[in-house]
């Protein structure tokens, strides 16, 4: 019993990674605005180097995003992100750890679209949250293209903005991401 | 018993595999061959002047930088100039990022009404887990207006006669998020000196850096010290070496710097060899360098619409 129970294990856990049927990529894109309501200024950026993988056998996503690659229209704005606002030397990167809610609905072999829910942990500033994100899963052809919008607040993730330019620094994040996979 | 644990390892696995797993995927994300990466460290300093030096930052390509310098008089001069509000010397000047390594500026000074410009280019950059320094090199002329001065009989007069030249390589290294220490190795050669006393080139030595005290607030020093033509007088009176001790205050759109400082000079000549005030006996000027940036061409990631949302 006992040693049928281990080569069970042994083979199960063994054979588990050669049937999981990834997705990934390494230039997706996640922009944001933080625009104060009235500001003179856009509060915007974007990044193009966010990495993600999708197993799509159990629903499992994550996605990692350098902070350090998060592109401003202005320069100055983009240090201050750096060095007051999101700290990148202490915290380089961010990150979501989370599954698709009903990944067995999506047929991952024929093109099509999907609504879905995303449930997770995000990580950001250090500050690690419970979400849950709706997102769309577009299947074609080989790739797997996925959306998701969703609203980030600041202080939730220890992110301070300092009265003088709270007329321009809001205090949500619209956050926009859109990433195309690849088979792995 | 053993039949127990075996049933509750067999239930708990599953488990202990589904949390696990989204981990994974991230190590996964992580693995790129297990070197640690070699990324460049960012602001080494907050602005591209330490207070009067130039530092390792440069402008970002496209961006255009309005610069207001201003020195007050002396503190010594007491009640009756309202301890140097009463008067002062400017310098306006633009700076611009051309490319990502080189950063020019142009400026005018109201003191001995010079015309100065500069280049200056990154070499090196000091990298996470590689490159120890960042080093750039900066290349200054200035120019002075005003009337000539009283030459040596028989001593012709030319336009070179107002020119002078700075060179320095800039050491900088970012220790920590704190503290920031740049070296200044540096030759000021002016054109116009009395050779019978002193040398043309002048060498000097020059330590700056800074200490952050919250994300916003640094504190900030240089000093220069000077290997020859420290005994020279300018329009008779001693010079001394240049020390200035200020802090940076960051505010949403600028960085303002304010100090004090016993050089009323703002190019590197000026101030280096220049220095006609001294700590001792607090004469010694207070300044603020205020700066504005505007974004004349736009990172390439803003040039379509596209990304405008």
């Amino acid at each position: 019993m006992k040693r049928l129970f281990v080569i069970a294990a042994a083979a199960i856990l063994s054979a588990a990674p050669t049937f999981a049927q990834k997705f990934s990529t390494r230039t997706a894109k996640i922009s944001f605005d933080a625009t104060a309501p009235g500001s003179p200024e856009d509060i915007t950026a974007v990044n193009n180097e966010v990495a993600s993988i999708l197993d799509a056998k159990t629903g499992d996503v994550v996605f990692q995003a350098p902070i350090k690659s998060f592109k401003f229209k202005r320069a100055l704005m983009q240090e201050h992100f750096n060095e007051n606002y999101l700290e990148s030397d202490t915290y380089p990167k961010s990150d979501f750890r989370g599954t698709i809610a009903n990944v067995s609905s999506v047929n991952f072999s024929k093109d099509g679209t999907y609504e879905t829910k995303v449930s997770g942990k995000l990580t950001m500033h250090g500050v690690t949250k419970e979400v849950t994100v709706p997102g769309t899963i577009v299947v074609k052809g080989a790739s797997v293209i996925m959306k998701a919008t969703f609203n980030v607040l600041l202080a939730d993730y220890k992110v301070n903005v300092p009265g003088v330019v709270s007329d321009k620094v809001g205090k949500e994040a619209k956050v926009q991401l859109e990433a195309t996979l690849a088979q792995k | 018993m053993r039949r127990i644990i075996l049933s509750v390892l067999a239930v708990a696995l599953p488990f202990a595999a589904a949390f696990a797993q989204a981990d994974k995927l991230l190590d996964e994300l992580n693995d790129d061959g297990g070197k640690a990466k070699k990324e460049p460290v960012t602001s080494t300093f907050k602005a591209t002047r330490i207070i009067n030096s130039s530092t390792v930052e440069n402008l970002a390509p496209g961006v255009l930088d309005f610069r207001i310098l201003h020195r007050f008089g002396r503190v010594s001069d007491g009640v009756d100039n309202f301890y140097g509000f009463d008067n002062a010397t400017t310098r306006i000047g633009l700076d611009y990022g051309v490319t990502k390594w080189l950063m020019v500026g142009l400026g005018h000074n109201t003191l001995f009404k010079a015309n100065d410009g500069f280049a200056k280019v990154k070499l090196l950059t000091q990298k996470k887990n590689g490159t120890p320094l960042s080093i750039s090199y900066f290349a200054g002329i200035s120019v002075d207006g005003g009337a000539a001065p009283k030459l040596p009989p028989g001593m012709d007069w030319y336009f070179t006669h107002r020119m002078a030249y700075a060179h320095q390589l800039l050491l900088a290294r970012k220790f920590s998020n704190r503290l920031s220490l740049q070296l200044m190795p540096t030759v000021i050669h002016q054109n116009l000196v009395d050779s019978t006393k002193w040398s043309n080139t002048t060498i000097g030595l020059g330590v700056g850096g800074r200490i952050k005290v919250s994300n916003r607030v640094a504190i900030t020093g240089e000093y220069y010290f000077r290997g020859n033509n420290s005994d020279m007088l300018l329009s008779g009176a001693t010079t001394y070496n240049s020390l200035s001790i200020g802090c940076d205050i960051e505010t949403g759109g600028h960085v303002f710097q304010l100090f004090f400082t016993n050089s009323n000079g703002m190019t590197e000549r000026s101030f280096v060899t220049q220095t006609t005030d001294t700590w001792e006996k607090g004469r010694i000027h207070f300044g603020f360098n205020i700066s504005r940036v505007f974004t004349v061409v736009k990172p390439k990631e803003f040039r379509s619409t596209k990304n405008n949302w």
